[in-house]
C-alpha cells in the first residue's frame, strides 16, 4: 500500500468495542482480532475516503510521531490484513 | 491452573434436519429429533447469555440452519446480543427472497459447504439430487447481496481430485476465503472411514496444492487448510485446547466443549434449558475435566509441545486409544501411532462404495 492508495474495511469487516475483555477488536469472517491502541487508532480513520498518506499524516499529528515512520508502520499493518483480505483497497 | 477464560466462539447447531445426508457428518449417529430443539425464545436467551460472557462469533450451524423457519428471528437476536453471525449452510433451503431477509436481519457472513465440484460427485455425496445446480444459484444471489463468503470443500478419498477446481470454483465465485477440511473422523465419518479414508500419495498431494495455491492466490484468496491427521506425525491443535475459546450448543441445548464431546461416555454435560451458559462454562466437571495442562499423561505432561497442540483432540483419544486422557495417537510420541498407521493403510485401500449415508434413524450395529 501506497501513500496514495485508500484503505476501506470491506462488508462483513467491522470494528466492535469488546465489553467483556474491555478493548476493541477487529471482526471479520471467522476471525475475532485483539487490537492494541495503535491498531485501533489506524483503522478507526479507515473509511474509504481517506487516503494512507491522510491517514498517517493525522496519526502523525495526534502522536506527535514523525510522519515517513508512521506512513510506513500503518502502511506495514493494513497490508498484512490485506494479504488475509480483512482490509482492501478503494 | 490459570484462570478460565471467557469463550470467543459460539457454535450453534439450530437443528439436526439436513435435506443432505453426507456420510461424513459431522453430527452425532444419534440425531436429535425435531421436537426435542431448543425454541426460538429458548436460542434467544442462550445468545444474550453468551454474549454477557464474552462470545465474540457466532456461527450458527445444524444440520442445515436453513431447516429452521425462524432462522431471521435467530440472525436478528444475534446481531442484538452483539455478535458477528456467520451461517453456515449447504445453501438448500435458501431462496432469494430468504437471503434478502437475512441481509436485513444482519447476518454478517457465509459459509456454503462444497460437497464436490460437480453435479455427479456433489449430488451422490450429498445424496440429494439437483442439490449442485441449486446450490451455484445460491452463490449466486449471496454475490447479488455482497454477503462477504467462505467456500467450505471437504474432501475425502473420493473427491480429492477435485481440490484445484474447487480452489477456481472460489475464485468464480468471488469467495474471499476458502476452507480445504479433509474429512475428520468424527460422527458419520467413523462409519464411513474405509470409503473416505485418503491415501498417504493424496495427502500429500493436497497439501502440495495448498502450499502453490496459497503462494499464487495471496491477497485474492485466503485458504484455511485442515490436512489429513491419520497420515500426521502431530495431532491437530483440537479447538485450540479443551473448552478454551469455543462453545457449542447442540440442537436440543445440550452445552459442549466440541461437536464429538458425547463420544466421550464418562462425561455428562449439561442442558441450556436447566444451567446458566455461564455456570456450565465455568464450572461444570466436563469443562473442566481437559482444560489447561493439568490432566496430562506422558509423553504429553513432559513434552515441548502441550502447549502447542494441548494433546491433540480428546474425542480421537477415546476413539482410537479408548482413554480420552492418553495422547491423541495420531502423534507420533503416542504409544498407539503404529496403530493409527495401520488403520490409515487399510481404510485408504477400503471399498470405495461402502458408504452409509446419514440418516434420522441411527444405524444397527
Amino acid at each position: 500500500m501506497t501513500p496514495g492508495d485508500t484503505p476501506l474495511l470491506p462488508r462483513g469487516v467491522r470494528l466492535h468495542f469488546d465489553r467483556v475483555r474491555e478493548g476493541w477488536v477487529l471482526l471479520a469472517p471467522e476471525r475475532a482480532i485483539r487490537l492494541d491502541a495503535i491498531g485501533h487508532a489506524i483503522l478507526s480513520r479507515v473509511d474509504g475516503t481517506r487516503s494512507l498518506g491522510q491517514i498517517a499524516a493525522d496519526l502523525a499529528e495526534a502522536f506527535d510521531a514523525p510522519v515517513d515512520d508512521v506512513t510506513r508502520d500503518s502502511a506495514e499493518f493494513l497490508d498484512a490484513l490485506a494479504e488475509r483480505r480483512i482490509v482492501e483497497v478503494a | 491452573m490459570e484462570a478460565i477464560r471467557p469463550p470467543i466462539a459460539m457454535l450453534a447447531e439450530l437443528t439436526h434436519r439436513c435435506p443432505l445426508s453426507c456420510p461424513y457428518c459431522s453430527n452425532p449417529v444419534e440425531l436429535a429429533a425435531r421436537d426435542s430443539e431448543l425454541s426460538t425464545a429458548q436460542w434467544l436467551s442462550v445468545f444474550r447469555q453468551a454474549g454477557e460472557m464474552g462470545v465474540l462469533q457466532l456461527h450458527l450451524s445444524g444440520g442445515e440452519p436453513a431447516s429452521r423457519r425462524d432462522l431471521t428471528d435467530l440472525v436478528a437476536g444475534a446481531r442484538e446480543a452483539g455478535f458477528y453471525t456467520n451461517l453456515i449452510t449447504s445453501g438448500i433451503g435458501l431462496t432469494e427472497k430468504r437471503l434478502a431477509e437475512l441481509d436485513t436481519a444482519g447476518l454478517d457472513h457465509v459459509q456454503l459447504s462444497l460437497q464436490g465440484t460437480d453435479a455427479a460427485m456433489a449430488d451422490r455425496i450429498g445424496g440429494y439430487k439437483g442439490g449442485f445446480d441449486r446450490k451455484m444459484a445460491v452463490a449466486g444471489w449471496i454475490g447479488k447481496i455482497g454477503f462477504p463468503l467462505t467456500l467450505n470443500f471437504v474432501m475425502h478419498r473420493g473427491n480429492m481430485h477435485q481440490l484445484p477446481r474447487a480452489l477456481e470454483i472460489a475464485l468464480e465465485m468471488g469467495a474471499r476465503r476458502i476452507e480445504v477440511a479433509t474429512v475428520q473422523f468424527h460422527g458419520w465419518a467413523m462409519l464411513n472411514r474405509g470409503a473416505l479414508m485418503p491415501n498417504q500419495a493424496q495427502a500429500r498431494e493436497a497439501s502440495r496444492v495448498v502450499a502453490e495455491a496459497r503462494a499464487a492466490l495471496k491477497g485474492r484468496l485466503v485458504i484455511d487448510y485442515v490436512p489429513a491427521d491419520y497420515h500426521a506425525s502431530y495431532p491437530k491443535p483440537c479447538m485450540g485446547g479443551w473448552a478454551s475459546t469455543g462453545i457449542n450448543v447442540a440442537p436440543d441445548g445440550t452445552v459442549l466443549p466440541c461437536h464429538a464431546a458425547q463420544t466421550i461416555k464418562s462425561l455428562t454435560f449439561e442442558n441450556a434449558r436447566d444451567t446458566k451458559l455461564r455456570d456450565i462454562w465455568y464450572d461444570s466437571p466436563a469443562f473442566n475435566a481437559f482444560r489447561g495442562t493439568d490432566w496430562m499423561q506422558e509423553p504429553c505432561r513432559s513434552c515441548e509441545r502441550k502447549t502447542v497442540d494441548f494433546g491433540g483432540c480428546r474425542c480421537q483419544a477415546m476413539a482410537l486409544a479408548g482413554d480420552p486422557a492418553a495422547t491423541d495417537p495420531v502423534c507420533v510420541k503416542s504409544p498407539d501411532h503404529g496403530v493409527v498407521q495401520k488403520l490409515a493403510a487399510e481404510f485408504s485401500e477400503g471399498d470405495d462404495s461402502a458408504l452409509t449415508w446419514r440418516s434420522m434413524t441411527a444405524p444397527v450395529g
